[in-house]
């Protein structure tokens, strides 16, 4: 069995475990990230402390960007993002994970927040579009959504519970194709990652995603795909712990350097 | 080293009321919360169950296609570990008379997959036999095989992480058995095959069966590195925790079954092979 030695080392470490993650859990609660001096330069101040925001995968790069943006504009307040599949996000809010925004890729996981009374007035502040993405190369040759019901390529599709999997299941039924799937992915990004590791010939994923990937996948335009939009809302939570850093926020997502931002990533105005 | 040390404690080994008196309070306090860490989420995972429509969610066909390709793979990871693990097993023994170096490094190397995130294993997995990877790509190239995105490499990945347990369980069985039995057979004139079949095996053969079932529900249990190496499509790919893990995205109330599944499997399987077995283990 295990010799006592190694029992010995698990156990040290799943204590350093928890003892990690209680502190680390404590420290969010406090949300106090250093007072910081308050110098309201151009905007408002606000009050100092740790928003979360939780936002779809699909939002990664424009959310990381425009939460450092945000953070100069407001040195005191840290924003700390929670990126995932919306619908996982949905989920972990009903739950009462202590978020302040939520930014999801498609309406249906709002309405999951809005339905428990989590938030009212959700604003839709960017649209997306699938397109194929192949490996560099396109070593299959994948010249449109066609090859995806070819049994011998390797396919990644998102699962039909998140909003990626959701746009590529209307797609592919309203261009009459009969996919062939070897995996249901729970996120936008983890497709993404099977495609530029190769692993698999083809995925549908965001335009947006594409264009993010610094060329290590390559983009096939589905024309097809201009008419399944997804669109994107954003919401200040009713419980969050720091309301008014939260709509300041939000209305910064919304607004023209908002707009700015997810323009030249290429999302789609709302 | 006798038994597994997470073998439930037998009823008859239980020692006499006496013996508990006098816990001084802080340990008293610090075993029951303990206890309670353990104990409560699965008592709220029971409370919480939709008892009503549990028949129904039950017999969702995805929830069957799931329960049918968790029990196909985890005994058929069981079957190769029980393969590789045993003959492993006592390569491991027999290292006690290596030099401490090599003795070290084969011991770390059966060791690190068992405290391993199973995510790691899951990308080092891929990074082995993906289709570009270190292996793969040859066997593609070769003889246009690929490994991830098949229940293959679900149970490829549930070897990965159980296989230690076995592993652990039979070199403890081995290391507490008497060698002059061996010794003797072996001038009898039985070859080393036949002693290690007649008569090493038979002694070791309850540390074989308890370490199994460690493996069976380990491989069971796995998430981490299948849905890392081996991805997720019903019927192929999607194993009990990985459905209950995107259930619990959509339909809660099927997660919460697909998970209480996952643990009467799990228990069940302890407790019928504990009668029958584990009782043997303890020297």
């Amino acid at each position: 069995m295990l010799r006592s030695r190694v029992a010995r080392v698990a156990l040290a470490a799943a204590v350093v475990g928890v003892l990690a993650a209680c502190a680390g859990g404590a420290g969010d609660a406090d949300g106090t990230g250093g007072p910081g001096p308050a110098t309201p330069s151009t905007a408002d101040a606000l009050e100092s402390g740790t928003i979360t925001v939780f936002a779809a995968a699909s939002l990664t790069d424009a959310f990381e960007e425009l939460a450092a943006r945000f953070e100069e504009r407001h040195p005191e307040v840290d924003v700390v993002l929670n990126l995932g599949g919306s619908a996982a996000l949905a989920q972990q809010v009903v739950a009462g994970a202590p978020a302040d925004v939520f930014a999801a890729a498609a309406e249906p996981p709002m309405a999951t927040v809005v339905d428990a009374g989590l938030a009212d007035d959700a604003t839709v502040f960017a649209t997306n579009t699938l397109e194929l993405a192949v490996p560099t190369g396109n070593p299959a040759g994948i010249a449109g959504l066609d090859d995806l019901a070819r049994e011998e390529l390797r396919i990644a599709l998102c699962d039909e519970s998140v909003p990626c999997g959701a746009a590529a299941a209307t797609l592919l039924d309203e261009a009459g194709v009969d996919a062939a799937p070897d995996t249901l992915e729970s996120d936008v990004k983890a497709v993404l990652t099977k495609v530029a590791l190769g692993e698999v010939d083809a995925g549908l994923v965001y335009r947006t995603d594409v264009r993010s990937s610094g060329g290590s996948v390559e983009g096939i335009d589905v024309p097809a795909a201009a008419s399944v939009v997804n669109r994107y809302p954003i919401a200040a939570l009713a419980e969050a712990p720091h309301p008014a850093a939260a709509a300041a926020f939000t209305a910064f997502v919304t607004g023209p350097e908002g707009r700015d931002v997810l323009d030249r990533l290429g999302f789609g105005a709302p | 080293m006798t038994a597994p040390q997470t073998t439930p404690r037998a009823p008859t080994r239980r020692r006499p009321p006496r013996a508990h008196g006098g816990l001084a309070w802080p340990v008293a306090v610090l075993a029951g919360v303990g206890l309670a860490v353990l104990v409560l989420p699965l008592v709220a995972l029971v409370a919480r169950a939709p008892w009503g429509e549990l028949g129904e969610l039950l017999a969702r066909e995805s929830v069957l296609e799931a329960l049918v390709l968790s029990l196909g793979t985890a005994t058929a990871a069981t079957g190769v570990c029980l393969m590789l693990g045993v003959p492993l097993a006592v390569l491991l023994a027999r290292a006690a008379a290596w030099p401490t170096p090599a003795r070290r490094l084969l011991r770390a190397a059966v060791t690190v997959p068992l405290v391993l995130p199973p995510v790691v294993g899951g990308i080092a997995l891929l990074l082995l036999l993906g289709r570009r990877g270190l292996i793969g790509s040859a066997l593609d190239d070769l003889f246009g095989i690929t490994v991830p995105f098949t229940t293959g490499a679900v149970v490829l990945a549930q070897v990965f992480v159980a296989l230690p347990f076995l592993v652990f369980a039979v070199e403890g069985a081995l290391r507490s058995t008497d060698r002059r039995t061996e010794l003797a057979a072996a001038t009898l004139g039985a070859s080393r095959w036949q002693v290690f079949r007649h008569v090493t095996l038979p002694l070791v053969a309850p540390g074989v069966a308890a370490g199994a079932v460690l493996c069976f529900t380990r491989a069971l249990g796995e998430f981490g590195a299948t849905i890392t190496f081996a991805g997720s499509l019903p019927g192929v790919t999607r194993t009990l925790p990985i459905a209950s893990y995107l259930a619990m995205q959509t339909d809660p109330d099927e997660a919460i079954a697909l998970a209480l599944l996952l643990l009467a499997v799990s228990v069940g399987v302890l407790l019928l092979l504990r009668d029958r077995w584990l009782p043997g283990v303890r020297g």
